[in-house]
């Protein structure tokens, strides 16, 4: 390669912007911005010229309007006259519910499945290899089908549970499994009952309270306090007295079959549990490779050294290997967290409001508004994405092994 | 010690001949043994085995006597269950009756079932040596003309289409080892540029070279479907999105602000958003972008999208494979003179797509899974033909579980090879003798 | 080099630009085939039968349409749509005439920029219910859990139904017409709803349809009807009467088996008008003389496409009701042609 010779003096040629190590950067980003710009153009000339052929216009005026809809499982506020707006608001809070609740689950999975990988029982091993090989091998869509298709099809019909002789009974008289979903006990909150519930978060401070005494205490001095049952004991003993003091202000309302459905209690219905178990199972044989990976990176020296200094194998589980597996567990939990969230938006499948259902389904159906609904949609994702990586890397950045 | 043990040689209860080798005791060897330790080692081990083996018994007892005492030949589910009368079984003569829907869609020409078959044993033997390296570097030809011969077959209609296509790469390849020797950046920008002018151009000419009757017919890609669809869609975008995912990889780690941050926006922003949104774009919103009454059809755009989704998050694999090289790789290389597109082909990038490569293949399954998502918007695949046609038809409306057993099998069955086939690479290339 | 690639960029971005939109007809007959949206498979609507050729209701009207501006019903390349995206393939040009059991309303008529070339089929939402359950009217239907096909006007009749009888119901929304039915058969939901029409043909699929039963309450107007992109007069009027002479041709009775009969001896004025052998009408929209000739020709006239595809004999079993001619106590009433 001949090496360029930087020219002493002024003489500048055209073609040292490509071929001057000063200049080219400067060249190669012009040319680029300038590409960008005119595909940018392009692209947006073309939707002008488009929309302007169909006399469309990019407008959000439809937020403001009735939505027109009923949605069947919403946490806030909402029926047919609230706006499309409003409906989007359900929408992204049903989202986050089915995340949430698939991300808690899909962990216990994911680490039960992980360690279960590693036991010493070939039986169980080779069963927990075979959940997730099936599980990651076969696409998510396809899960979420089965599972509904299960929960509808092998579920009984609220139509069971009528007659003289049902076929189906409820499960302790206060739960009922039907492929509607699932029907459980609602508390009804009586006069007095944010004392019980005030005594209760306060007991669960005092819990920790407690044992970061104990902690303390024995560190300082070497006193080892029991902990497990002072912890039971604060748990359950002041808010069962406190609720009895008050009078039981706290009932519970028991769903029974009244018409065509079970009425009062609290529906959990079956298109949020077909998806959220579908994707928690699904995620979690990611989460057990991920956590079989993480533990199998602790050195096995780690194990034998904590053995040598005498530690039960319970602690040398909780006070050295986990520690350290848990820096390589999470980052890559945190990104199944967000999977997760993504594919939610399958909801669209089973029927469930989420916002890919309400703003990205019927919304965008009613109104036609499709590139407005769509930008919405997927700015919802991207804010959602961007504050699940920003969290992730104040995270990384706290749990960086502290080097020279 | 070695003196007393000689003064006690001559007493008698001391044994002066070795014991013979005994068999160990039957339950510390053979299969009591292998039992012990690895079903019933504690009584909480055994209890799991105890577990296990019940979830197991569960499982196969009810599905095996339902696999087993399948239908394999009637025409409608009603035949079928009259043929069961009662008794526990599978109609799986919904995939005997829907076979070729299954595989080819519903609207593939019948009588041209063979070509994609063919093209679809074409792609094993194209991706052969890219896959294993110690077959014969000469069957890479079949590799680089795979995708045009597969276009042809599948898609039928002129033979020039394609064949210009081949020209124009050539002439490209041509133009490149014209101008490498000056540069590498201007050989392959002037490469690409001369096969894309040299393809424009002969748009002009194909039209008058098309017979009436081409020798294939002519298939529109809307009549594509079922697994080919998803088959196609998953070797497409995986191959097209590894040359802009390398790029995007090199773009994010550029020193050139501009290009960097516009590798970061569109890498970040394709993997903040789920695929479904993009493929809403694709299908509501991207014929708004192209100009009007260019008619490009709905398959063109679905692989532009899913292509620039995969890229995205291809191009974070290599990134992370370019991390993971020692600085010291990029000091080397600058040390030796070589320029930024040399010290990338010859250092950098063999080694760190080498790193890579699982990351791929798993993003490469990942998206081959996530091609069924297509059938939410409305296109044919495996999963849109059962959810659409089949399920809806008045002979087979009721079959779920044949059907959804078959397509997690296919699915399975073409996943785990490719992640089975991912860890012996990654023994294989395992050179740096841990 | 670089200079060369800007170029070639620019120079194609202006040769697209160039190639600014012809009217539709010209474009169609340009490209010798009709891009006709049709639903992803209703039975007797629009469905691939098992050669995987489409046939139904709203195909015929394709035909028709492609059969008197190409001159071969078989020109026509039909396009899956859904109801999410029906709209943008019609507005973005991806096709040049929707037939997809679309609801007539003000909105997508003005804001969405749509003409609606006529109404085809009049419709209206029904409920379909268990015989088993013992309903008899959709006001009993408090607290039921409702299975509603989404895409057409569904949802919003329902929401206005339930709420204007003050009772209340659980929306379960679903995608596609199979998974409506899972659902319903499965008794996950207590109603199914949509178009009576398409109730009509939902239930005939079913293993015993005589254990279904429709409700007589229809809540609302459904005239469904094909449509094409606003703007493009010349034509919406081709669809428009091309359409017409489908009816028309059922009401003076040119059938598909006498139309050449009808054509060389008749002594009506009209029959003569539409079939071309007197008169202009044919110039006037930019077709030749036997445009409508072809089109009923297709599929037979707009009785026989109906009995054919879902029509009292066959499973999906409709009868014509508000469908019948004016003559016959119905709604179906043409302009003249004239």
């Amino acid at each position: 390669m001949s090496t360029i010779t930087d020219p002493q003096g002024g003489t500048f040629r055209l073609s040292m912007l490509l071929n001057d190590t000063r200049y080219r950067s400067t060249t190669l980003q012009v040319i680029a911005a300038i590409i960008i710009a005119l595909t940018i153009g392009y692209l947006y000339s073309n939707l002008a010229a488009n929309l302007e052929a169909a006399g469309l216009n990019i407008s959000f005026a439809f937020l403001g309007s009735p939505a027109g809809y009923d949605i069947g499982q919403t946490l806030i506020e909402y029926d047919s006259q609230s706006s499309n707006l409003r409906a989007a608001f359900v929408g992204i809070i049903n989202t986050l519910l089915v995340a949430f609740l698939a991300c808690v689950t899909a962990t216990v999975f994911g680490v039960f499945a992980g360690v279960l990988r590693l036991s010493n029982n070939w039986l169980v091993r080779k069963l927990m290899s075979f959940y997730v090989e099936i599980f990651r091998n076969i696409p998510v869509l396809i899960w979420i089908l089965i599972i509904f298709t299960i929960m509808t099809v092998s579920m009984p019909a609220p139509n069971a549970f009528r007659g003289e002789t049902p076929t189906s009974s409820m499960l302790f008289d206060a739960v009922a499994f039907t492929n509607r979903g699932v029907y459980i006990p609602a508390p009804v909150w009586g006069p007095g009952s944010l004392v019980v519930v005030a005594t209760f978060v306060l007991s669960i401070i005092g819990i920790f309270a407690y044992r970061s005494y104990a902690t303390k205490l024995l560190y300082d001095t070497g006193r080892l306090l029991p902990r497990f049952w002072p912890s039971v004991g604060l748990f359950f003993i002041p808010t069962i007295l406190v609720f009895f003091i008050m009078g039981s202000p706290i009932s519970l309302d028991y769903p029974a079959l009244k018409g065509f459905n079970f009425r009062g209690g609290l529906q959990i219905g079956a298109p949020l549990i077909a998806l959220w178990f579908a994707l928690s199972i699904y995620t979690g044989a990611f989460i057990a490779e991920n956590v079989r990976a993480g533990i199998q990176a602790v050195s096995k020296g780690q194990t034998e050294a904590a053995a040598a200094l005498g530690l039960r194998s319970g602690r040398i589980m909780n006070l050295v290997v986990l520690p350290q597996a848990l820096r390589v567990i999470i980052p890559p939990l945190i990104s199944q967290y967000l999977n997760i969230t993504k594919n939610s938006s399958l909801a669209i499948l089973v029927g469930y409001a989420d916002i890919t259902a309400t703003l990205g389904g019927i919304t965008l159906n009613q109104t036609g508004r499709a590139i407005e609904c769509v930008l919405l949609l997927m700015l919802f994702y991207l804010v959602i994405s961007l504050l699940i990586s920003a969290f992730m890397n104040v995270y990384n950045s706290s749990m960086k092994l502290k080097e020279r | 010690m070695s003196d007393t043990h000689s003064e006690s040689t001559t007493v008698s209860y001391v044994r002066t001949e070795t014991i013979p080798q005994q068999a160990a005791p039957a339950n510390a060897a053979g299969p009591a043994k292998w039992i012990k330790d690895n079903l019933f080692a504690t009584w909480a081990n055994s209890l799991l085995t105890v577990a296990a083996i019940y979830v197991i018994y569960l499982v196969l007892a009810s599905t095996l006597p339902w696999i087993f005492g399948g239908v394999w030949s009637t025409g409608s589910l009603r035949e079928c269950r009259e043929v069961l009368d009662g008794a526990t079984g599978a109609c799986f003569s919904v995939l005997t009756e829907r076979w070729n829907q299954l595989l080819f869609g519903f609207k593939y020409p019948t009588d041209q079932y063979w070509r994609p078959t063919v093209a679809f044993l074409l792609m094993f033997v194209a991706m052969a040596p890219v896959l294993f390296f110690d077959l014969p570097r000469k069957l890479l030809i079949v590799t680089g003309l795979f995708p045009f011969v597969a276009f042809w077959l599948i898609w039928g209609g002129t033979i020039w289409t394609p064949l210009f296509a081949l020209l124009s790469v050539i002439v490209g390849y041509i133009v490149y080892s014209k101008l490498v020797a000056r540069s590498f950046a201007a050989g392959f920008f002037g490469g690409i540029a001369a096969a894309l002018v040299f393809f424009w151009l002969s748009g002009f000419i194909v039209p008058s070279l098309t017979p009436d009757e081409p020798f294939l017919e002519a298939v529109p890609s809307r009549d594509l479907g079922g697994y080919m669809l998803n088959m196609m869609l998953g070797v497409t975008c995986v191959s097209l999105s590894l040359p802009i995912g390398i790029a995007l990889a090199l773009g994010r780690q550029s020193s050139m602000p501009l290009i960097k941050w516009v590798s970061v926006i569109f890498i970040e922003f394709i993997r903040g958003v789920p695929l479904i949104t993009l493929l809403f774009v694709a299908n509501v919103m991207l014929a708004y972008f192209f100009p009007p009454g260019s008619g490009v059809d709905l398959f063109l755009r679905v692989v532009i999208m899913i292509t620039m989704f995969s890229s995205a998050y291809i191009a974070e694999v290599i990134r992370g494979g370019l991390a993971a090289l020692p600085k010291g790789q990029y000091e080397a290389a600058d040390s030796l003179g070589l320029d930024y597109s040399q010290a990338m082909r010859l250092i950098i990038l063999p080694q760190a797509l080498k790193i890579s490569i699982p990351g791929i293949v798993n993003i490469a399954v990942g998206l081959f899974k996530d091609t069924t998502l297509v059938s939410v918007i409305s296109m044919f695949d495996l999963i849109g033909m059962i959810r659409g046609p089949i399920l809806a038809s008045t002979d087979w409306a009721g079959v779920y579980w044949e059907l959804f057993g078959f397509a997690a099998l296919i699915f399975f069955v073409v996943c785990y090879g490719i992640s089975q086939y991912s860890q012996w690479l990654e023994r294989r290339l395992a050179t740096d003798h841990r | 080099m670089n200079k060369s690639v800007l170029f070639g960029a620019l120079t194609i971005a202006g040769l697209a630009a160039g190639a600014a939109a012809a009217g539709t007809l010209d474009d169609v007959k340009a490209r010798g085939k009709l891009n006709c949206g049709v639903t992803t498979g209703l039975a007797g609507f629009a469905a691939p039968n098992a050669n995987g050729e489409w046939e139904g209701f709203d195909v015929a009207v394709c035909r028709a349409v492609a059969a008197a501006v190409l001159g071969d019903k078989n020109a026509v390349e039909f396009v899956p749509t859904t109801g999410k995206t029906r709209f943008t393939a019609l507005a973005s040009g991806e096709i040049d005439f929707l037939a997809r059991n679309t609801t007539w309303t003000f909105s997508r008529d003005t804001d969405l920029k749509f003409d609606f070339v006529g109404i085809n089929y009049y419709d209206g939402q029904g409920f379909m219910v268990p015989k088993a359950l013992g309903v008899s009217s959709a006001k009993d239907l408090d607290g039921a859990t409702v299975c509603i096909q989404t895409g057409t006007t569904t949802e919003l009749n329902l929401a206005d139904f339930f709420r204007s009888n003050n009772i209340s119901y659980e929306p379960v929304p679903i995608e596609t017409n199979a998974e409506g039915q899972q659902q319903y058969l499965a008794g996950a939901c207590d109603t199914y709803t949509t178009d009576a029409s398409g109730l009509a043909s939902t239930r005939a699929t079913f293993e015993n349809p005589g254990d279904h039963v429709l409700l007589p309450e229809i809540i609302s107007k459904e005239p469904l009807g094909p449509l094409v992109r606003h703007g493009d007069n010349e034509w919406g009027d081709i669809t428009r009467w091309v359409l017409n002479a489908l009816i028309a041709a059922e009401e003076l009775g040119i059938t598909s088996a006498n139309i050449e009969e009808m054509a060389s001896n008749t002594n009506n004025p009209e029959v003569a008008r539409i079939l071309g052998t007197e008169g202009t009408l044919g110039e006037m929209i930019g077709l030749d003389a036997e445009w409508a000739k072809r089109a009923i020709m297709a599929e037979g006239n707009y009785g026989e496409i109906f009995a054919r595809n879902i029509g009292e004999e066959t499973p999906i079993g409709l009868a014509r009701g508000l469908n019948a001619q004016w003559t016959d106590g119905g709604l179906l009433y043409t302009p003249p042609f004239r």
